[in-house]
């Protein structure tokens, strides 16, 4: 095998965020409980040199390193980069709950920064071993951060849900890419495409490995009829954990699939089409609907989850790198959307108040008309009201779906968005046309009150100026 | 039938027979050491495979380190083995089923259909100085470098884990500190304090 140092060039960034978790993991335990800021401080910094490493190593032309188990292309760094900015934001927010409820510890940041290594390595994989270990290496740490409140109930229930049924789902996975193994006699992204290529594509043996592939997939996205864990987990788990669990992940989630289905086994297309179009349609039509029953918030956003990962697949299935571009774009701007929604709860809850039921958001809009218009941004980016940015998602979504000329796919999104928008808007109308049932001062640090308005306008902005956006998103699949 | 072909099909039988133990033993004890006989079995059938160097660490990990582990937990833990039966037979049809129709599905996937000899030529046995794990170390620290890298963090991750959620401090619990300990001296235990005598001994 051929190694030199300037291997080591395009995997960087993970190389530099390992070493800063394992300096932050030592450098915290000779911190006192009140230097415990110090932990989070080089969290955001190591999250923003990551960043800054990046930008520096991308360039538009892709390598592979270490043996055809690393690839780095635009892809790879422009989603990278908005895990690595949607954390940051996330972090935020979950210091402000950390402080609010007397749980400031070390490990929450480590083990977030272990999650976005997972994130970081799932992104840039060009095998199925490769891309299983990030993966790996993500839930665990997010099983690991759901149980993080240790005398809550609720949160160790959700735990052990969460880490039972990722744990079938990764034994569904493994079994596909064994399967897989079995047919192609490969594991590389790229030598299994070539061997579909020259084996054609009526191999059984390939699609009921594909069949497991697509399983795995659906359980981490958090797709229908494979979505059961989400509700109690985003009920059960801290805010910011649901928080941090609802965000990034999902990008990295996204870039499972097109690693998998599209760079793997394109050739199967006609097969995973499929199957996503049952998935998609499922999770709209269940997402939507269910979530109007739910008094919960963080049940609400659950489900709302569930029907926002529906356009994902969407977008997916179009089969065209229209597609994959709009499928981009939609999770990046949902990963957007979500960590505000939360942030708006953190920001609003206090010791021994959560805030996660709909009744207080009612008047909101007199305890604190700024948050309630962010908050307002949120919900109309998610019901894909224009001129916020969620219409341009679920509009190129869309576009891409009826250019492959699957108008009825797209009519059934249409019709279950616009049921989606209730629930929505009642949220609004909660919060601007109900009077407050609480009186409590709306108390929250000034960095979180500075980056929740950024995030906040951010759906406006990329609303009104959306090419910016999609440029990142159309280099990625150039 | 040669005498390996012998050998695979009572290495395999005897596997699926502990493995059906395992999941329907009342006793938890009984179930962890069937599992420990379906770990022997699969590591014969690997020896018989040429996969020497799997096989023993099969047996050294899983069989010597990881099990006493989980017989020590079990004997530990007061299991109730009422509640865990509950529901037991409403789920089990519904259970039945599905196992039955992936056991169909499976057969006829990975049948010889599939992966039979006229599809993939049957492997040529290697030489009696060939070494298993040199191959595979070869490979484990060149070409999957990376990934081998990635399943060390994995394991660090998943230390991480398991003190974060088990190491709490107790402000009831009451524990020694050496340190402390090491430095008293003699003045920090014991008061002599001097009185002047009150009544005169006679």
């Amino acid at each position: 095998m051929h190694f030199d140092s300037s291997t080591l060039i395009p995997v960087l960034p993970e190389i530099f965020i390992l070493t800063m978790v394992c300096l932050i993991m030592i450098i915290d335990l000779f911190l006192d409980e009140s230097q415990r800021q110090t932990t989070y401080l080089l969290t955001q910094i190591s999250l923003a040199v990551t960043i800054f490493i990046t930008l520096l190593v991308s360039s538009p032309e892709t390598q592979v390193v270490f043996d055809g188990s690393y690839i780095r292309d635009p892809m790879s760094d422009g989603l990278k980069v908005f895990i690595c900015i949607i954390s940051m934001v996330a972090f935020v927010y979950s210091k402000e709950y950390l402080l609010k409820h007397d749980q400031f510890r070390g490990d929450f940041f480590v083990l977030g920064l272990f999650a976005i290594l997972g994130m970081m390595v799932m992104v840039s994989s060009a095998s199925f071993l490769s891309i299983y270990l990030g993966l790996e290496l993500l839930s665990l740490s997010l099983y690991a951060m759901v149980a993080f409140d240790r005398d809550s109930k609720t949160g160790s229930e959700a735990a052990m849900k969460y880490f039972m049924l990722g744990a079938i789902a990764s034994g569904m996975l493994l079994y596909g890419i064994s399967m897989i193994y079995g047919a192609t006699g490969h594991i590389g992204f790229s030598e299994v495409a070539s061997a579909v290529a020259t084996s054609g594509t009526d191999n059984t043996v390939l699609v009921f490995g594909l069949v497991f592939l697509v399983i795995g997939l659906a359980f981490k996205l958090g797709a229908v009829p494979f979505h059961m864990w989400m509700p109690d987990v985003y009920h059960g788990a801290p805010t910011p954990v649901a928080m941090f669990i609802g965000s990034a992940p999902k990008l990295a989630a996204f870039a499972l699939a097109i690693r998998m289905l599209v760079d793997g086994l394109e050739g199967l297309h006609a097969d995973w089409q499929g199957m996503l179009i049952i998935l998609a349609v499922l999770s709209m039509a269940l997402g939507n609907v269910v979530a109007i029953a739910q008094t919960n918030i963080k049940r609400m956003l659950a489900y709302s989850t569930i029907s926002h990962v529906g356009f994902i697949m969407l977008g997916i299935l179009a089969g065209t790198n229209e597609g994959y571009i709009s499928s981009m774009f939609y999770a990046i701007t949902y990963g957007i959307m979500a960590v505000c929604s939360f942030g708006i709860i953190i920001a609003f809850s206090r010791k021994g108040f959560e805030a996660d039921q709909l009744d207080d958001y009612k008047g909101l809009h007199e305890r604190s008309p700024w948050f309630a218009l962010m908050m307002l941004f949120v919900m109309f980016s998610m019901a894909g009201v224009p001129p916020t940015v969620g219409f341009f998602a679920k509009l190129f979504v869309l576009d891409a779906v009826i250019s492959v000329g699957l108008t009825n796919i797209a009519l059934i999104a249409v019709f279950f968005s616009i049921i989606g928008v209730f629930y929505y808007i009642r949220i609004i109308k909660l919060m601007y046309f109900d009077k407050p049932v609480d009186d409590t001062p709306f108390e929250a640090s000034i960095d979180t009150k500075v980056v929740l308005s950024v995030n906040g306008t951010s759906l406006l902005i990329l609303g009104l100026f959306p090419a910016s956006l999609l440029s990142i998103c159309t280099a990625a699949f150039g | 039938m040669t005498f390996e072909l012998f050998l695979f099909y009572v290495f395999s039988a005897a596997l699926l027979y502990a493995a059906t133990m395992v999941i329907t033993q009342r006793n938890s004890v009984h179930s962890a050491l069937f599992l420990v006989l379906a770990f022997c079995c699969a590591a014969g059938v690997w020896l018989l495979a040429e996969a020497e160097f799997l096989a023993i660490v099969l047996i050294l990990v899983y069989v010597g380190a990881v099990m006493v582990l989980f017989l020590f937990v079990v004997m530990m833990l007061d299991v109730d083995q009422a509640s865990d039966r509950a529901g037991y037979m409403k789920y089990a049809p519904v259970g039945v089923l599905i196992a039955v129709v992936l056991a169909i599905e499976l057969m006829l996937v990975v049948g010889p259909g599939n992966f039979g000899l006229d599809k993939f030529a049957s492997p040529i046995p290697h030489a009696a100085d060939y070494s298993n794990t040199k191959e595979l170390g070869r490979v484990l620290y060149t070409v999957y470098m990376y990934p081998f890298e990635l399943a060390a963090v994995i394991l660090l991750v998943a230390i991480i884990a398991a003190i974060g959620l088990t190491l709490r401090k107790r402000p009831q619990t009451r524990y020694q500190d050496p340190a402390k300990q090491v430095q008293v001296k003699a003045a920090d235990r014991v008061r002599i304090v001097k009185m002047a005598t009150e009544k005169k001994w006679s």
